[in-house]
C-alpha cells in the first residue's frame, strides 16, 4: 500500500513539475520580454518563514494570492472590511474575487468614485478599531488621497498624543508598468509616500510574498500603503501555502548570494534585476540581489551588511531617477559606507519623463541598462 | 425632560407644515422608489415618433425654470411598455440604470436657486421669547441651566485665553464668539457614546462633555499633562474618554472620518452616531462633498453640522458659494437637511435631537445647517476689522448674542437670576485664571516624546536619529528651550 502511495506521490511530482515547465515555457513564448521566472523558483534562496508543503501549498498567480490574503483577512477578523471602486464583483483584478458573495454586501462594498472619500472613510473606519482594507483602483488614482494620507493617516496618532489611531488602515493599489498602460496605468508613486512618517510602505515581489507581506499589513497597528505590481497579478505563479502566514516588515531578504555588487530592488523590477544578474555571473560577476520589500521603514542594516561585503551598489527602480526612493538609499549607504565603496552607488530607474506608452521600452530599466550598470560599477 | 411632540416622525411633520419642507420631504420620498430600482429591468425601447421634442424640436416652454429631459437608449428590444402618470397624458415614465426619470415635452431646467426661500428653523425670538406655536424638544430646568453655564464659561474661556495670547503667554489662540449656542446646545442633544469629529471652532462639545478648564489650559501651554503630548498648536484639543477626536487644522478633513466612523456605529449596532463639524468655508473642499455621498451611499448614522457663520477668514460666503446656503445641498446627495438658526440654543437642540433620532433609527445621515455669525476674529493672527465693518462686528455681538438670548429665556422661567450670572462669572474666571497659571508653571513634555507615536513603536530611523539629536543638544544646549526637558 505504502509503495504504490509512494509510485503515486512521485507520479504527481513528476506531473507538476512537466507542468511547471510548461508553463515556463508558454510564459516564455507569449511575453519574450519580460518574465520573472527565475525568481519564482528561487525557493531555495527564499529565508520565508513558511513551510511549503506539496499538500498545503497550490500554484497560483498574484491576484489569487492576494486573494486569499483577503478572505484570510475577513475570515479571522470580523472587524474587517474591504471597500473601493468596483471591488463587489471582484475588483478589475479579481483581487476581491468571492468576498463579496462570503462575508456580505456590509463588510464587503464598493464607494463611489472618489479617492479622498474611500480613504478619508478608510481612516474613520480604522479610527474606531476596525480593519479598513482601502482598494485604490490604480496608483496612478491615489493622489486625491494624497492629502488623507499624508496629514490625517500618516499624523493621526502622532497629533492625538496616542489617544487616537487609525492603524487598522491599510491601502492597496496596482502600480507598476504593465506593457501598454501609458501615464495613467503604469505609474510607480511610491516616492512620494515615502516621504511620510507615520506610514509605513510595502511592496511584493511575487505571490508568496505578496499574501504574507498583505496579511502582515492589515494586522499591523499603522496605516500602510501596500502597492502591487500588476504586470505580475497574473504573470508570476508560485507556491503559495493556503495557510494562514505572516511575513515580517521592515526586514529586507537577500534573495541573491554575491560577493561583486549588493543590487536593491522592489515589486516586479526584481525579476529584471535577478536576470541581469545571471547573466552578469556568466561574466564572473558574483551578484547579490536584495528585495526591500517594505520601503518606509527600510531594513538600511540588511542593506549596508550587504555593501560591507561586496563595496559596490547599483539601485533599480521603474519610477523615475530624479527624487526615486533610491536616491534615498544612495544617501544613506553613502553616509554609512563611504570609505568601503570602490565604486559610486550606481541607479538604473525609469527616465524623468511621463510614463510613454510607445516609448514604454526605451523608458523602462531593462535587463540590459542593468547589467551594463553593473559592469561599469564593477569595472569602475 | 418631556418631549413635545411624540416621536421624530411627529415633530417632522411638524416642521413639515411649519418650514414648508413638504416640498423637499415629498421629493425625497418620490426619491426612495429610485433606489428600488433593479438593475435587471429590461430595457425599453421608445419609438422616436413619440416623443414631442424630437417631433418640434423648435417648441420649448417659455415658463421659468427649464428641465431637459435627454432621451437615451439602452437596448434595441422591441418591447414597447410605458408606464404613465396620471397627471398628463405626455407624463411619462421610464427606468434607466442611473434612476426612473418622469418623461416631459416640456423643456424646463432645474432653478440655480430655490422657488421658495429654505425656511430656517427658531423657536427663540431676538429677545428670547418662545416663538408662538413654536415646536421644540422641551428641556427641563437642571439641562437648561447646565447650558446656559457651560455658554458663559465658553465665553469667558474665550476672553482669558484670547487675553492670553495677545500677553504672548500662549503662541494661537482661536475663539468661538457667537458661537455658543452651536457649541453647547449641539453638544447637549448629543450623548456622550456619540463620537465627535471636530473642526477647530467647537470647544463647547468638550466643555459640555466634562473636559476641564485646567485641560484646556494644559492644551494651551503644550505642557506635560497635555494629552497631546504638546505636538500641536493650542486649542488643538482631543479626548479619545470623552469620544472628542483631535482637532487639526486641515479644513474639512474630518467630515468623511466621521462617515467611517458612523458605518462602524451602524455595524457594532450601538445606540450612538457619528457627529462633525465645519464652517461655510469646509464646504466647498472636495472633502465634505466626498462626505456627503459616501454617507448617503453607505446609509451611515452621521450627523453633518454646519456652522455657516458668514466667514473663512476674510472671505465672505458669497466668494465661497453661490448656491442657497448649506442646507440645499443636501439633497442633491439624497441627504435630509435643516437650516436653523444658530444663534437659537433651543432650537440648535432640538433640531440636533431629532437629526440624532433619525440617523440612528433611520441609519441615514442628516445635514445641518445653522446659520450664524463668527464675532470674533478668525484666529489671534487675524484683525477681521480689515475686511468687515467693526459697527456691524459690533451689533452681531451686541443684540445677536445667543448667550444674553438663552439667559433672557431661563431667566423667564425663573431658573436663573442676575446674582447666580455675576457668581457664576466671577467663580469661572478665578478657576480659569488659576488653571492658566498652573499649566504655564508646569513643565513641558520631554524631548523623548518627539520622537514616540510616529509609529506604534519607535523605529531604528528614529532611534538613530534621537541619538544624534542628543549629541548635538549635549554640544548646543543653548541652542534649545530650557523648558523642554532633555
Amino acid at each position: 500500500m505504502f509503495r504504490v502511495k509512494y509510485v503515486f506521490l512521485q507520479f504527481v511530482c513528476l506531473l507538476q513539475e512537466k507542468k511547471e515547465r510548461e508553463r515556463e515555457m508558454a510564459l516564455r513564448n507569449i511575453m519574450g520580454k519580460r518574465v520573472g521566472i527565475g525568481l519564482m523558483g528561487s525557493r531555495a534562496l527564499s529565508t520565508a518563514t513558511c513551510d511549503v508543503e506539496s499538500g498545503s501549498a497550490k500554484s497560483i498567480n498574484l491576484y489569487s494570492a492576494i486573494n486569499q490574503a483577503l478572505h484570510v483577512a475577513l475570515e479571522t477578523d470580523p472587524r474587517a472590511f474591504v471597500f473601493g471602486e468596483d471591488v463587489s464583483f471582484g475588483g478589475v483584478f479579481r483581487c476581491t474575487t468571492g468576498l463579496a458573495d462570503r462575508f456580505g454586501k456590509a463588510r464587503v462594498f464598493n464607494t463611489p468614485l472618489c479617492e479622498q472619500g474611500i480613504v478619508g472613510f478608510g481612516i474613520g473606519l480604522a479610527a474606531m478599531g476596525n480593519r479598513a482594507i482601502a482598494e485604490i483602483q490604480f496608483a496612478d488614482y491615489i493622489y486625491p488621497a494624497f492629502d488623507q494620507i499624508v496629514n490625517e493617516a500618516a499624523k493621526f496618532r502622532y497629533r492625538s498624543g496616542n489617544q487616537f489611531n487609525c492603524g487598522g488602515l491599510t491601502i492597496r493599489a496596482p502600480y507598476g508598468a504593465v506593457g501598454h498602460g501609458g501615464h495613467y496605468h503604469s505609474q510607480s508613486p511610491e516616492a512620494f509616500f515615502c516621504h511620510v512618517p507615520g506610514i509605513k510602505v510595502v511592496i511584493p515581489r511575487s505571490p508568496r510574498q505578496a499574501k504574507g507581506l498583505l496579511l502582515s499589513c492589515i494586522r499591523d497597528p499603522n496605516p500602510v500603503v501596500f502597492f502591487e505590481p500588476k504586470w505580475l497579478y497574473r504573470l508570476a505563479v508560485e507556491e503559495v501555502p493556503e495557510h494562514d502566514y505572516m511575513l515580517p516588515l521592515s526586514e529586507a531578504e537577500v534573495i541573491r548570494q554575491g560577493s561583486d555588487i549588493t543590487l536593491v530592488g522592489w515589486g516586479a523590477q526584481l525579476s529584471i534585476m535577478e536576470q541581469a544578474c545571471i547573466e552578469a555571473e556568466k561574466d564572473g560577476i558574483s551578484c547579490e540581489l536584495i528585495d526591500l520589500k517594505t520601503l518606509i521603514p527600510w531594513d538600511k542594516e540588511t542593506v549596508e551588511a550587504s555593501v560591507r561585503k561586496t563595496g559596490r551598489v547599483l539601485i533599480s527602480h521603474e519610477a523615475p531617477v530624479t527624487g526615486g526612493f533610491g536616491a534615498e538609499i544612495s544617501a544613506s549607504i553613502v553616509e554609512c559606507c563611504f570609505l568601503r565603496l570602490e565604486a559610486p552607488v550606481a541607479r538604473v530607474c525609469g527616465l524623468d519623463t511621463p510614463f510613454p506608452l510607445v516609448f514604454e521600452p526605451f523608458y523602462m530599466p531593462t535587463k540590459n541598462k542593468i547589467l551594463d550598470a553593473i559592469k561599469a560599477t564593477v569595472n569602475y | 425632560m418631556a418631549f413635545f411632540s411624540k416621536n421624530s416622525r411627529t415633530i417632522i411633520n411638524n416642521l413639515k407644515s411649519k418650514a414648508g419642507l413638504s416640498r423637499l420631504m415629498k421629493q425625497s420620498r418620490n426619491c426612495c422608489s429610485m433606489s428600488c430600482l433593479n438593475n435587471t429591468n429590461c430595457c425599453r425601447f421608445i419609438p422616436l415618433t413619440t416623443i414631442p421634442q424630437l417631433r418640434n424640436p423648435d417648441s420649448y416652454s417659455h415658463k421659468k425654470g427649464f428641465l431637459f429631459c435627454f432621451q437615451r437608449f439602452q437596448s434595441t428590444t422591441s418591447e414597447q411598455q410605458f408606464a404613465s402618470l396620471p397627471n398628463g397624458e405626455h407624463n411619462q415614465e421610464l427606468d434607466f440604470p442611473g434612476g426612473k426619470v418622469v418623461l416631459s415635452p416640456e423643456m424646463q431646467f432645474l432653478s440655480e436657486s430655490p422657488c421658495v426661500y429654505n425656511h430656517c428653523y427658531r423657536v427663540l425670538d431676538d429677545n428670547g421669547q418662545l416663538i408662538s406655536n413654536s415646536n421644540f424638544v422641551q428641556v427641563s430646568e437642571e439641562i437648561a441651566v447646565k447650558m446656559y453655564s457651560n455658554m458663559a464659561t465658553l465665553q469667558i474661556l474665550d476672553t482669558i485665553f484670547y487675553e492670553a495670547q495677545r500677553q504672548g503667554r500662549i503662541s494661537f489662540y482661536v475663539t468661538t464668539i457667537g458661537e455658543e449656542a452651536i457649541n453647547i446646545a449641539s453638544a447637549a442633544a448629543l450623548k456622550s457614546d456619540d463620537i465627535v469629529f471636530p473642526q477647530y471652532r467647537e470647544p463647547g462639545v468638550l466643555l459640555w462633555r466634562g473636559f476641564t478648564l485646567q485641560e484646556f489650559a494644559n492644551q494651551c501651554f503644550g505642557n506635560k499633562a497635555d494629552y497631546g503630548k504638546g505636538r500641536q498648536m493650542p486649542v488643538h484639543y482631543g479626548s479619545n474618554k470623552l469620544n472628542y477626536f483631535t482637532v487639526a487644522s486641515t479644513i474639512a478633513t474630518q467630515i468623511p472620518h466621521a462617515v467611517g466612523a458612523a458605518y462602524s456605529l451602524k455595524m457594532d449596532k450601538k445606540d450612538a452616531c457619528a457627529v462633525t463639524y465645519f464652517g461655510d468655508g469646509g464646504t466647498s473642499e472636495g472633502d465634505f462633498h466626498a462626505a456627503l455621498n459616501f454617507a448617503a451611499v453607505t446609509e451611515s448614522p452621521v450627523i453633518f453640522i454646519c456652522r455657516n457663520n458668514g466667514w473663512a477668514i476674510s472671505t465672505p460666503t458669497s466668494d465661497q458659494f453661490r448656491s442657497e446656503g448649506i442646507a440645499v445641498r443636501g439633497q442633491a446627495y439624497g441627504v435630509r437637511s435643516i437650516r436653523v438658526d444658530g444663534n437659537d440654543a433651543l432650537a440648535m437642540y432640538s433640531a440636533v435631537h431629532a437629526a440624532r433620532e433619525m440617523a440612528i433609527n433611520e441609519h441615514r445621515p442628516i445635514l445641518v445647517e445653522a446659520v450664524t455669525y463668527r464675532v470674533g476674529h478668525h484666529s489671534t493672527s487675524d484683525d477681521s476689522t480689515k475686511y468687515r465693518p467693526a459697527d456691524e462686528i459690533e451689533w452681531w455681538k451686541m443684540a445677536r448674542d445667543p448667550v444674553t438670548r438663552f439667559r433672557k429665556w431661563i431667566e423667564a422661567n425663573g431658573w436663573w437670576g442676575s446674582e447666580t450670572e455675576s457668581q457664576l462669572r466671577s467663580s469661572i474666571r478665578n478657576q480659569l485664571l488659576q488653571a492658566i497659571q498652573i499649566a504655564e508653571r508646569a513643565e513641558k513634555p520631554p524631548v523623548n516624546d518627539l520622537f514616540t507615536d510616529v509609529y506604534d513603536n519607535i523605529p531604528s530611523n528614529l532611534h538613530e536619529q534621537e541619538k544624534w539629536l542628543r549629541g548635538t543638544i549635549n554640544r548646543h544646549p543653548k541652542d534649545y528651550p530650557a523648558d523642554v526637558p532633555v
